[in-house]
């Protein structure tokens, strides 16, 4: 017996954006359907839609034909729709055993009057439900001993005590391993049989077309198309997920390229990154292309000695240097602008010179370290109009501006600071588009100066607006390295996939 | 800059209930002062006296400098709860050199200084090293403190011409130069001093400054090259010396060492810390603020004892003051 799930016309605001865009989205029990598109295409979003996560939308939900309203993760639940999100580790208890974890929610739900818990009830159970998919895990260990694969599974378990007839699994395979992936895919298939509707979001298409039935590509927070995969191709698909271009202006200048100032040879890290080679010249712009979570946040931070580096060497100027804290990257002339701003790049509490200052402060004491509190005045508030930060005064606090002068704040820091070799990762993300705009020109100013830059994004049409050549980045790995000027979106993409 | 950027301005909160707020966050603390003065002068003539606000300020000297010492703890967002144990480790430590050892002035306040020292450089590789985190750390170093100081005084009390466990009598004396330094005015100058060092090393000088930035956000603090480790080791061997300069001062004041004569002063400095940080609006841990919280606590003591409060309800006062000092430091984080 099969069911039909149907989403019509769903849309969804959020402050200042338009999430989703009358998306329509289909699909049955017994069957794995893929769901993909570039990032901010509105995937994960329409997932939540799905599964209760938002109340606020507007368009209906149909199970066989019978309209139904999803308004919170209890309605999806009690519908028989679950969802096991990317970030496993917030939906499981740590200290628990695997049994508890997998018993949750009839622990906390179902148990009414009840006040003791059966032990054995909780262990016979999720034991039977562990089997059922032939996960061998014991349900007495405790989570916090499980590899992130096998915690995945558990999670895939608990969505299994209730009835289950839809199934969400939002990038599941992006933190595996290849033999990892392989065991998830057998679990998959085995609820493909048992009637379950697999809903497979992923940015690796190789994988899709491996195993799934549909696929269905969305762009923008917009329906592109629906699919069988054995009548498309990964090319195909490609040129969905693009669409037409978006034509941007980049104020990009031609600068020469001057003598390496970064050579990186055979770099690991703790996991992610895997023998990685790159260079960079004076005035080079490189870009590092790649798909979220193919590890470009890794890599900076690996170069900057912000995380571990356990084998591979780094030349600056021809010099072999070692870095291993930030510290003493700042001090071979590094600089870089983290991905996560208010965590990692601002101090909100402080005012804007505090933060514009504090990469350099050196340069800004007297003797026995007292601070040049005139200097300090003097040159933050020359950055702040040349950057343009809009900031009613230098002693404002950071957290008071919008995102985008946040971003300028955290770029001026270290403009101060004067580095050799400018690490940036996402320097646009949340950023409005007019700031945007002065990111750029910025960097193209640095550029310019003779500086060599860093440029890690997942969008690639800023790669291609900005960059002089790429690297495009795939599971912690060069996947290729392409000239800027003689390559499209569509070739980052087809790398960034996994495509050989 | 345009100051009449809409996107900026719509971020000031501007209600009116916020403000009156903001106001009493401000300057709720010295507000309470100033009204504790009226309440206690107009009751008590004699508490506005010369020799009683002398006596105020003698009373909480201890408790300032250990106070500056949690505050440079606070300022990397670490918190330092062993110091109560080092004062009394130190001041056993001195009065030992000069009782047992019959040491000079300089070798017992090295050796003071040294021991705490010592226990500061343990707690910041256990916190930086180990990643113990800050207040659990120093929770079980105040334990392993008191008890070396115990161990060390073989529980008894250390003073002149004891009996020592032989049966003979401890032949050293403590100098009469040290005996100045416990008492007015070199107390109060010392406390003023320490504030005013502390107070210029966090607001004018780079280390502060990284201090509060490590404080603020540590991860930030690392990716702008900050040695953050080593800050916040800084941070601790500072508080320790703090601590020692406490207990140096106490064994001066009292010329013996008691057991565990440092716990008491614990709490009070933890609260004059906390209620410190919201002191003229600073929203964070410093010196000066430490000193208006000690103030307070000590005008709170002083006048309550002259309005006969019994010294075993004290605690209750103090605890109350320190739980309002956090919820407004909480609420307002909101």
């Amino acid at each position: 017996m099969t069911t039909v799930l149907e989403m019509k016309n769903i849309s969804i605001e959020f402050p200042g954006v338009k999430a989703l865009n009358d998306v329509s989205f289909s699909t049955t029990t017994g069957s794995i359907h893929a769901l993909i598109g570039a990032n901010g295409a509105g995937k994960s979003t329409l997932m939540k839609v799905l599964s209760g996560a938002y109340h606020h939308y507007t368009g209906e939900i149909y199970i066989d034909g019978k309209q139904v309203s999803i308004r919170s993760p209890k309605d999806a639940q009690n519908l028989g729709i679950q969802i096991v999100y990317q970030e496993v580790d917030t939906a499981l208890i740590p200290y628990l055993t695997v049994g508890e974890n997998i018993m949750l929610n009839e622990t906390v739900n179902d148990m009414s009057k009840k006040q003791f818990i059966s032990w054995k009830h909780i262990h016979e159970k999720a034991t039977a439900i562990l089997e059922s998919i032939h996960v061998n895990i014991s349900s007495k260990t405790l989570v916090s001993e499980l590899t992130l694969a096998e915690k995945q599974m558990v999670i895939i378990a608990r969505s299994l005590v209730k009835q289950c007839k839809f199934l969400i699994l939002d990038e599941p395979t992006a933190p595996l391993s290849h033999s990892e992936t392989n065991e998830l895919f057998r679990i998959v298939r085995d609820l493909k049989v048992r009637n379950v509707g697999i809903i497979f979001i992923s940015h690796r298409l190789p994988e899709l077309f491996e195993i799934c039935d549909d696929i269905t590509v969305m762009k923008n927070g917009e329906f592109v198309c629906k699919e069988k995969i054995a009548e498309t191709s990964q090319n195909r698909v490609v040129e969905y997920m693009l669409g037409e271009k978006l034509e941007e202006q980049f104020p990009k200048d031609q600068v020469e390229i001057g003598s390496t100032v970064l050579e990186v040879k055979g770099l690991y890290d703790t996991g992610m990154i895997k023998n990685f080679d790159m260079h960079a010249g004076a005035g080079e712009i490189v870009g590092i292309a790649g798909l979220v979570g193919a590890g470009k946040s890794e890599l900076c931070k690996a170069l900057f000695g912000a995380a571990k580096v356990t084998a591979g060497e780094i030349k600056i100027h021809g010099k072999k240097v070692k870095i291993k804290d930030p510290s003493q990257a700042v001090k071979q002339g590094l600089a870089f602008v983290p991905e996560e701003r208010r965590k990692e790049g601002i101090l909100v509490q402080e005012s804007v010179a505090a933060n514009l200052t504090a990469a350099s402060l050196g340069k800004f004491s007297k003797v026995l370290s007292f601070l040049d509190f005139r200097k300090e005045k003097e040159v933050s508030s020359q950055m702040i109009s040349s950057l343009g930060i809009k900031t009613p005064s230098q002693e404002t606090r950071v957290q008071n501006l919008s995102g985008g002068n946040q971003q300028k704040v955290a770029i001026g820091k270290w403009l101060i600071a004067d580095a050799e070799v400018y690490i940036f990762d996402e320097p646009t993300k949340g950023v409005d588009v007019g700031a945007k705009k002065d990111i750029f020109e910025l960097i193209s100013q640095l550029a310019k100066r003779g500086k060599s830059i860093i440029y890690a994004s997942c969008e690639f049409s800023e790669i291609l607006g900005i960059t002089d050549r790429v690297y495009v980045v795939y599971d912690g790995q060069v996947a290729k390295e392409l000239d800027t000027n003689t390559t499209n979106e569509e070739e980052l993409l087809f790398y960034s996939t996994g495509g050989k | 800059m345009s100051s009449t950027n809409p996107e900026v301005q719509q971020k000031m909160p501007s209600k009116k209930g916020f403000e009156l707020f903001d106001f009493l966050y401000k300057y709720g603390t010295i507000i309470t002062i100033l009204a504790l003065i009226v309440i206690f002068s107009i009751t008590n003539p004699a508490f506005m006296d010369g020799t009683n606000i002398v006596n105020i300020l003698r009373s909480i000297s201890i408790v300032t400098i250990i106070a500056v010492g949690i505050t440079i703890s606070l300022s990397v967002d670490g918190f330092d709860l062993s110091v109560g144990s080092t004062v009394s480790l130190t001041n056993a430590v001195v009065i030992s050199m000069f009782v047992w050892f019959s040491q000079n002035i300089f070798v017992a306040l090295l050796a003071a200084i040294g021991a705490a020292l010592v226990v500061g450089a343990f707690n910041s590789f256990m916190i930086v090293k180990v990643r113990i985190p800050d207040m659990l750390m120093t929770l079980a170093t105040m334990f392993i403190i008191q008890g070396i100081a115990l161990t060390y005084t073989k529980g008894a009390t250390v003073s002149q011409n004891m009996v020592m466990p032989d049966g003979t009598f401890s032949t050293g004396s403590i100098p009469e130069v040290f005996s100045k330094i416990g008492q007015v005015p070199w107390i109060i100058i010392i406390m003023i001093v320490v504030v005013l060092i502390v107070h210029i090393f966090l607001n004018y000088t780079k280390h502060g400054r990284y201090m509060y930035v490590i404080g603020g956000n540590k991860e930030a603090a690392r990716l702008s090259g900050i040695p953050v480790n080593k800050y916040k080791i800084t941070a601790y061997l500072m508080s320790a010396t703090f601590a020692a300069i406490g207990g140096i001062v106490l064994a001066s004041r009292v010329m013996t060492a008691e057991i565990n004569s440092g716990a008491p002063y614990l709490m009070d400095a933890v609260a004059a810390a906390f209620i410190g940080s919201s002191v003229l609006g600073a929203g964070k841990p410093n010196a000066f603020g430490t000193f208006v919280g000690a103030v307070l606590i000590g005008i709170l003591q002083n006048g309550l004892v002259m309005m006969s409060v019994p010294y075993y309800a004290m605690d209750i006062v103090k605890g109350t003051v320190l739980a309002l000092a956090l919820a407004l430091t909480y609420y307002k984080k909101k």
